[in-house]
């Protein structure tokens, strides 16, 4: 099963990439010139995110070096354990609800703990791919609205969210 | 909201810190961080570029647009009640497509216009501006928030520079979970637009 979900993860970068260029040319783009703009833009984006970068990663770094989230984490972890979810995830799930670059933050430490092929770095991995930052998210997109009561939202956002997490660790146990 | 997380973090940290004798590790900690988020970013610059690129091909060459009419029959399904002119499914689908590529840069503008139009649309029905949420934007949130992502460009990039033997093995099960999640998401949606 591996064997396959490796080979079509490694052809389907190339194979967008074969796609978009080749419906670029069809339709009589030039795809050359556009593709620098693009690439320009992205680099913009790259350089506007910089400073929140560093701001998160140092405030991460400081609470991870405190040892504090050993702390909260062996609490729930303890807790998470039992249900067979290894207690080193518990804070990256709670930080990715409010943010994804300092959950980042914490994802690459625990890339560099454990390694992202481990069996906590697969599960990351996939976690964080499937989730999203539920409370700003919400916040940004209400505020959008002029929306105060927000109903289900939070119920459904959270119950999707632990869908997400509950199949990143079934899935990971077959890699 | 971030502010009181950032200043949380850091304030807890270096408490806790103080509390337990860790200032000399706090301090490494702090500089350390600094300089690993340029080192991530200049590893992210590359990737960017690429990805932001062949984008800028596909919106040019009318793509996007063609996978946004792809889209239709999905977005009457999960908003029957927006009439089929209404900008608010333009925006929506825009929003979905730029997820599904991971495209956050795109979603957001594409999302809060979508929010916008759907609170036109809710006061065009009721008459006046309303406080609360209507179906589609809890729906419309749901989906977002169940994460559309296919391809988890941002994780890959951070695999890679932690030297996994394998990067995108996580490409087809991040793909399986997402599909679980959203289809949790988009059942529930369902049953509440029923209930209420």
């Amino acid at each position: 099963m591996m064997n396959a979900l490796a080979n079509l993860s490694s052809i389907i970068i190339p194979a967008i990439i074969f796609y978009i260029v080749a419906y670029g040319l069809i339709n009589k783009c030039n795809v050359y010139e556009v593709f620098i703009a693009g690439a320009k833009d992205g680099l913009k984006t790259v350089f506007g995110i910089v400073p929140t970068l560093i701001a998160l990663m140092v405030a991460v770094g400081v609470l991870r070096t405190s040892g504090f989230l050993n702390f909260l984490g062996e609490m729930l972890g303890r807790l998470t354990d039992m249900v067979g979810f290894p207690a080193p995830l518990v804070p990256v799930v709670l930080v990715k609800m409010f943010s994804a670059s300092a959950a980042s933050g914490l994802v690459l430490d625990i890339f560099k703990t454990h390694g992202p092929d481990s069996y906590i770095g697969l599960i990351t991995s996939i976690m964080m791919s499937c989730t999203e930052t539920i409370f700003y998210t919400m916040s940004v997109y209400f505020i959008a609205a002029k929306v105060t009561k927000t109903r289900y939202t939070l119920t459904g956002a959270l119950i999707a969210t632990f869908a997400s997490v509950f199949a990143s660790v079934i899935i990971a146990g077959f890699m | 909201m971030l502010n009181f997380i950032w200043a949380f973090m850091l304030i807890i940290g270096i408490a806790y810190g103080a509390f337990t004798g860790q200032m000399k590790t706090i301090t490494d900690g702090a500089l350390n961080s600094a300089g690993e988020a340029v080192t991530l970013c200049i590893t992210m610059l590359g990737v960017m570029a690429l990805w932001s690129g062949l984008m800028e091909i596909a919106r040019a060459s009318g793509l996007i647009a063609r996978l946004t009419a792809g889209l239709s029959p999905f977005i009457t399904f999960m908003f029957p009640r927006i009439p089929r002119e209404h900008k608010a499914r333009d925006y929506i689908s825009t929003n979905i497509i730029a997820n599904i590529l991971g495209l956050g840069w795109a979603c957001t503008p594409a999302g809060l216009k979508a929010m916008e139009e759907l609170s036109k649309l809710e006061k065009e029905r009721t008459g006046r501006h309303q406080t609360a949420a209507s179906k589609e934007m809890c729906t419309f949130l749901i989906l977002n928030i169940s994460s559309l992502q296919l391809i988890p460009v941002n994780m890959i990039v951070y695999r890679t520079q932690y030297g996994s033997s394998d990067a995108t093995a996580i490409i087809m099960p991040a793909i399986l979970v997402t599909m679980f999640s959203t289809i949790i998401a988009i059942i529930y949606c369902k049953i509440m637009e029923k209930k209420q």
